[in-house]
């Protein structure tokens, strides 16, 4: 009796284990994406003659977020970025990516960890076309090892085709496909925000850290910009770390959003607790919503 | 028949040295018109490159000739390994001089490109042990001599002339149209973009500084071969430097056919300036030289406001590896 019971039991249990144990991976596997760390900002500092841009400021973002970071002018948003991808180098403190120290590294080395930025004014090649622009993301080309040009012609023609391709794919994602032969300088100001996005793509990032990606596009571009960006990290799992000011973008698309203000952290959470927060509408949003 | 023959023999002359020209600009073309680096300092590596040929080529003097013509050294080896020489030896002074200033802004590396030529040209004029201070080397041996009559060897040169240029040109496309042009244009676009797209900005600029400086090693050594004689008076700034930028100016910075087009239009103009003052009276004609410098000053002046991107200009899309 005992016997049996305890068999079919074992059975149901049997049966239904495997899906229960998918789920629970799943779930496991979900939660660990969302709470690894990816990226590390611990008390870094960096002062410009007098001015303290960024105070021992410490942040986290984690896999699979679409972070936001806001703050008032002049919080050390951009100063940030500039030290996480190497243009700066910070005073002290220290940055990890997936558990490597990264702080010191020039921002050629930032990029071969797979870590993209775009620029708030954005800096496309003006006088190289829009495909160009994308083809030169790409690491690891052997075409851009001189005597490789010369000694192994094939190689540089087949690996350059698939760059090729790989770039019409990404431009037909973002709609600029029309304008492949166009010079990037000449298209329009949001154009040119997608064309970043495109080049970021184009890298293959983990992490990719847009400074105001949404800054003076119209409003369809916009939607366009954060449809492509909600895909890329849901289906792709890039994470992104976004400055912006625009409050409905950042209000709609991220989660969690980190407050800056005067160098450093001052609060972090979702959408809600940020609108919320007094501090943060002291700071930043000039206390006309009390 | 004879005035035909003189004709043809002048129009070689004038084509040879429109050919060096060629090469030097190609040199230049991929430092400023692909990379942007501000290299007006030319006529350095023209004169390291024609010395380096010189002293590989040339016996060194014995008996009583050594007493009247000093030099370091006298390899006596064939015109080939003096060509290559020439561009090692500029290679290894360009990455000498792109380890200090390549890391700074452009307007650096031009002053100190400017002043190194100098220097350059100062100390072969004043160290007499180096290469016979400023009375220079003679005798420098040209190459396949033993072809023809010595009266119609231009002919010859010509050909070799051709030949250089035409493998520089096809050696420099191939290497343009594929990711490593991409790489140097991306550079003179926008530096800080392209580091942050992966690129070691020092180690591209610094290859494009050297194969640039190496090419016009080998001028250098093709113009020595040329006139056989060499002193440092003839590495000036503007036979050295101003009028092949002037060359590539016209002819399209960023076009390797632009540079040879230009080396050809200008040395064509140049020369034919010449042939104008030469009827003017003889108390003007001393004068003449300043108003052949003012002529080219003044059409690099009309090039940069009518059409900057010069005759040919810069192609649109620079990997042309895939259609």
């Amino acid at each position: 009796m005992y016997f049996s019971v305890d068999r079919t039991e074992d059975f149901e249990v049997r049966g239904e284990r495997p899906s229960v144990e998918v789920m629970d991976m799943n779930k496991l596997e979900k939660g660990n994406n969302q709470n690894s760390i990816m990226l590390k900002v611990d008390k870094v500092a960096k002062s410009f003659g007098g001015l303290k841009a960024v105070d021992e400021c410490c942040l986290e973002v984690r896999q699979g977020t679409i972070t936001g970071l806001i703050g008032p002018n002049g919080a050390g948003k951009t100063t940030l970025f500039n030290i996480i991808t190497g243009h700066y180098k910070p005073d002290k403190g220290e940055i990890y990516f997936e558990g490597e120290p990264i702080h010191g590294l020039a921002p050629h080395q930032i990029f071969s960890k797979k870590i993209y930025r775009t620029f708030q004014i954005t800096r496309e090649f003006a006088q190289m076309t829009v495909l160009e622009n994308l083809m030169l993301v790409p690491g690891g080309q052997i075409g851009e090892k001189i005597w490789n040009t010369w000694l192994r012609p094939f190689a540089v023609k087949a690996q350059e085709k698939e760059i090729r391709d790989k770039a019409l794919e990404v431009l037909e994602f973002v709609e600029l496909i029309h304008l492949k032969d166009e010079y990037a300088g000449s298209l329009s100001g949001g154009q040119k925000k997608l064309l970043e996005l495109a080049r970021s793509m184009m890298a293959d990032p983990k992490i990719v850290l847009l400074d105001e990606p949404g800054a003076g596009i119209n409003p369809t571009l916009m939607r366009k910009l954060m449809d492509n960006i909600q895909t890329l990290c849901h289906e792709k799992g890039i994470t992104f770390l976004l400055i912006e000011h625009d409050m409905d973008l950042v209000m709609n698309l991220c989660e969690p959003i980190i407050v800056m203000s005067e160098g450093k952290k001052l609060a972090e959470g979702c959408a809600d607790e940020i609108k919320s927060d007094p501090r943060v509408l002291e700071a930043y949003l000039g206390g006309q919503y009390r | 028949m004879e005035e035909l023959a003189r004709i043809s023999a002048y129009l070689v002359s004038l084509a040879i040295m429109a050919g060096i020209y060629s090469v030097f600009c190609l040199g230049l073309n991929i430092q400023w018109g692909y990379t942007g680096l501000f290299n007006i300092g030319i006529a350095g590596f023209f004169c390291i490159g024609a010395y380096t040929s010189a002293l590989i080529t040339t016996p060194k003097p014995t008996g009583v000739y050594a007493r009247y013509v000093h030099q370091l050294f006298g390899l006596d080896m064939p015109f080939i390994v003096g060509l290559i020489g020439a561009a090692i030896v500029c290679g290894i002074v360009a990455y000498l001089i792109g380890i200090p200033t390549l890391r700074l802004r452009e307007d650096y590396l031009a002053i100190a490109t400017l002043g190194i030529a100098e220097t350059i040209r100062l100390i072969f004029n004043n160290e007499q042990w180096l290469a016979n201070g400023p009375r220079g080397l003679m005798g420098l041996p040209q190459p396949l001599s033993w072809l023809v009559d010595p009266k119609h060897y231009n002919y010859v040169y010509l050909a070799i002339v051709l030949t250089v240029v035409l493998i520089i040109y096809l050696l420099i496309e191939r290497a343009i149209r594929s990711p490593w042009g991409r790489v140097l244009r991306a550079i003179r676009e926008d530096e800080i973009s392209a580091a942050m797209s992966g690129k070691d900005i020092f180690k591209f600029k610094m290859q494009a500084l050297v194969l640039g400086s190496m090419i016009m090693g080998i001028g250098g050594a093709l113009y020595a071969h040329y006139t056989r004689a060499i002193s440092p008076s003839v590495f000036t700034p503007l036979y050295g430097t101003f009028i092949i930028w002037v060359m590539l100016m016209a002819g399209g910075s960023g076009n390797n056919k632009g540079a040879i087009l230009g080396a050809f239009v200008v040395w064509g103009i140049w020369i034919g300036t010449k042939f104008m003052t030469d009827m003017l009276p003889y108390t003007l004609k001393a004068r003449a030289p300043y108003i052949r410098f003012l002529f080219i000053g003044i059409l690099l002046e009309i090039i940069l406001i009518y059409r900057p991107q010069g005759l040919l200009g810069e192609e649109k899309r620079v990997s042309k590896l895939v259609e």
